[in-house]
């Protein structure tokens, strides 16, 4: 990162081999990371119909109920399926290899695999869709797709781990970045899992609740091994470049790294706890989890203590406004994950609507978000054009983050209520089940903003891929910045 | 400094240790306890999923069932599953030894369905059920599953299968609800389920 810490010191002649430098890492890129975008924007509004359609139906169960593929049990999962994988993944992949080409200081390799992968991931998603709502689900929590459609994510993984190992191979700068330890790890992570989790639900199943230990162990680590470290790998980059100054400390870098690496692995199986399991599994599951207030604290002092000063520049700056949010949500949902992982508190909350507002915190506030910013940094070097609209990036803003926030507090609320009232045996079952109406109605009000957040998103997005409107000089912000030195944001001018 | 190989081998390191720990581990342990007891479970399965009633199971995996109705109850003074009379003990691993998916679930938007073969052993009501639960469940927020009946012309006799609706639901004269064959196998596998007799792991 040397020409962010220290601009000053690189000649004019450095500075130009830079800049053609990154020219040709984002040509390379351009093709392979804008298709993951475009398919990424494609299931997110795919997954939103669905998440409208499955909250809809909680409140008025007979809304669309006639045909069989809408019924809500198919749904549902199809919307998880659509955001896990095909909005989450491939903006995450499309962030990962931009990221690793930037870092590495070298071109992205193998792009016509890439290509390939996207494609071929796409069709996956496809084929994995229909099946869920033909009714081939496999009724595995995250592991819906019919068994036809993981070859086509192990093959497309397979095309993508290699060029972005190959990539970071070539590098040409020698210092290891701490974005790349998270995305190695991801890259490494994520096909382990991936696969010994579907041969062993999918394949070869083994017998008996050994499953659900297995079913947990992935489910939860899809969050916090895939989606977690190219999460916090993108604000690791991006807060420094946006704000034109380095991390804060290397060493609470290196420490929140190690200690997520170690204790996120083991936090799955707090999702069976009551469970017909051995006490041991459950009880080390519950360890890793509060285990993982140090990984968290020390990334959320090492981020805050890197933005401290500089706050009023979300004023200005879409990325750092989107990733800011998403970094305090992460600090926000693994707090409550690891306070949620405690026998007392999960005899409430298992079960109930609460875990759905926890996991849209995770998947959502924090890692959806991520995206968005990183999205909005990337596009415009790879497409050469600046954004169409600065007013409707914020009106992208507000209705996703309020939208979250309204989703997070009505289902907390509603679930933790629904909680105690179902471990009270003397109120009937139904009586419960009415009075969560209000809550399930209030989210599906959260969800409509969040839709019109994202229609907006895949408007700008599509308008920049068509070079729409007119060319500008500088980038796209929220409100134009006056003209004072300290207020400088380092951005760099597209295309360059 | 070259960090990669350091990176790399803790990655895998860390990586390594919680899988042996979740997924080997208990892999491990749990299947020793299902061969003692091969025999009794193997013919217990062979009982309970016998035909119909397995495939009932694949109209429950196949509608997403598992979404909102768990199939566990938590042990006494945990939760209120048992005061709730969903079982009357918790349920232990060897209740579910040979299932392929094991359908433990992870939400109550609806009551656990751990013991429903039990606690209401009656197919007719499980029909009306799931043809509109407010039949019997007024409040419910469950989806009506009528895409697995048949609303059918009587033509020539009423038939044997078709649902005794209550007078408020009653359909346009002439007409019957039929439950197809999925809605029956569905009903079978309900009423397979039934967790409630003891095993060696639930012995005092």
């Amino acid at each position: 990162m040397s020409e962010m810490t220290a601009p000053a010191v690189h000649a004019a002649a450095d500075r130009q081999v830079f800049a053609r430098q990154r020219a040709a890492i984002d040509a390379s890129a351009r093709l392979p990371v804008l298709g993951f975008f475009a398919g990424a924007v494609f299931w997110l509004l795919v997954g939103t119909a669905l998440a409208l359609l499955a909250s809809i139906k909680l409140h008025n169960p007979e809304f669309l109920d006639s045909a069989p593929w809408l019924t809500f049990g198919r749904v549902r999962p199809a919307h998880l399926n659509t955001m896990a994988y095909g909005w989450a993944s491939q903006a995450g992949l499309g962030v990962l290899l931009w990221l690793m080409a930037r870092l590495a200081r070298a071109e992205l390799c193998h792009t016509r695999l890439l290509i390939v992968s996207v494609a071929v991931w796409n069709v996956g998603m496809l084929a994995g869709t229909i099946g869920i709502l033909a009714g081939e689900s496999t009724s595995i929590e995250w592991l819906e797709f019919p068994p036809f459609a993981p070859p086509f994510f192990a093959i497309a993984f397979a095309l993508i781990a290699v060029s972005a190992m190959v990539t970071f191979r070539n590098r040409r700068e020698c210092h290891v970045y701490v974005t790349q330890w998270y995305l190695i790890g991801a890259v490494f992570w994520f096909p382990w899992l991936y696969t010994a989790a579907n041969l062993l639900l999918l394949y070869t199943p083994v017998s008996g609740v050994s499953q659900a230990s297995i079913n947990w162990w992935y489910a939860h680590n899809v969050l916090g091994l895939w989606l977690t470290p190219i999460g916090l790998g993108a604000v690791y980059y991006l807060l420094p470049k946006v704000l034109g100054r380095p991390i804060y400390s290397y060493q609470l870098s290196l420490l929140g790294f190690w200690s997520l690496a170690l204790f996120y692995n083991w936090a799955g199986v707090h999702h069976l706890i009551g469970g017909p399991l051995p006490a041991w599994l459950i009880t080390l599951s519950i360890v890793g989890s509060g285990m993982m207030v140090i990984p968290v604290i020390t990334v959320a002092i090492n981020h805050h203590m890197t933005v401290v000063g500089n706050f009023r520049q979300l004023r200005y700056s879409p990325t750092l406004r989107f990733i800011v949010f998403g970094a305090m949500s992460y600090t926000v949902v693994s707090v409550q994950g690891a306070l949620q992982s405690l026998r007392t508190v999960n005899e409430v909350t298992h079960f109930t609507h609460y875990t759905v507002a926890h996991a849209h915190l995770g998947v959502y506030a924090f890692f959806t978000m991520i995206m968005f910013g990183s999205i909005y940094y990337i596009v415009p070097r790879l497409t050469g054009w600046e954004w169409a609209s600065g007013r409707l990036i914020s009106f992208h803003f507000w209705t996703t983050a309020v939208g979250v926030a309204l989703y997070f507090l009505a289902l907390t609320f509603g679930g933790w209520w629904q909680g105690l009232e179902m471990n009270n045996a003397d109120v009937p079952f139904l009586t419960i089940v009415q009075k969560t109406l209000p809550y399930l109605r209030a989210r599906s009000a959260a969800g409509l903003l969040m839709a019109a957040g994202h229609l907006a998103f895949a408007v700008l997005f599509t308008l920049n891929l068509l070079h729409f409107g007119e060319r500008r000089s500088g980038p796209t912000l929220f409100v134009e910045r006056p003209q004072e030195a300290d207020l400088a944001l380092t951005v760099e001018p597209a295309g360059s | 400094m070259n960090q990669a190989p350091t990176i790399f081998l803790g990655v895998f390191l860390s990586f390594a240790s919680a899988w042996l720990g979740l997924v080997v581990a208990p892999y491990l342990q749990l299947t020793p306890q299902r061969s003692a007891n091969a025999i009794a479970s193997d013919a217990q399965d062979r009982a309970a999923l016998g035909g119909i009633a397995a495939q009932g199971r694949d109209v429950y995996l196949a509608n997403g069932c598992v979404y909102c109705h768990s199939q566990q109850v938590r042990p006494e003074g945990f939760g209120s599953d048992i005061d709730r009379g969903w079982g009357p003990r918790r349920t232990v691993a060897q209740d579910y030894a040979g299932e392929r998916p094991v359908l433990l679930g992870t939400m109550r938007t609806g009551p656990d369905l751990a013991n429903i073969g039990a606690r209401q052993p009656s197919a007719t009501w499980h029909h009306l059920h799931l043809y509109n639960p407010r039949i019997t469940s007024p409040g419910s927020i469950m989806p009506r599953f009528a895409f697995l009946y048949e609303h059918r012309k009587i033509v020539g006799q009423r038939s044997n299968a078709s649902l005794k609706l209550p007078p408020e639901w009653e359909l346009e004269p002439g007409y019957e609800v039929v439950p197809s064959g999925e809605a029956k196998a569905l009903v079978a596998y309900l009423l397979s389920l039934d967790r409630t007799g003891s095993l060696e792991e639930t012995a005092p």
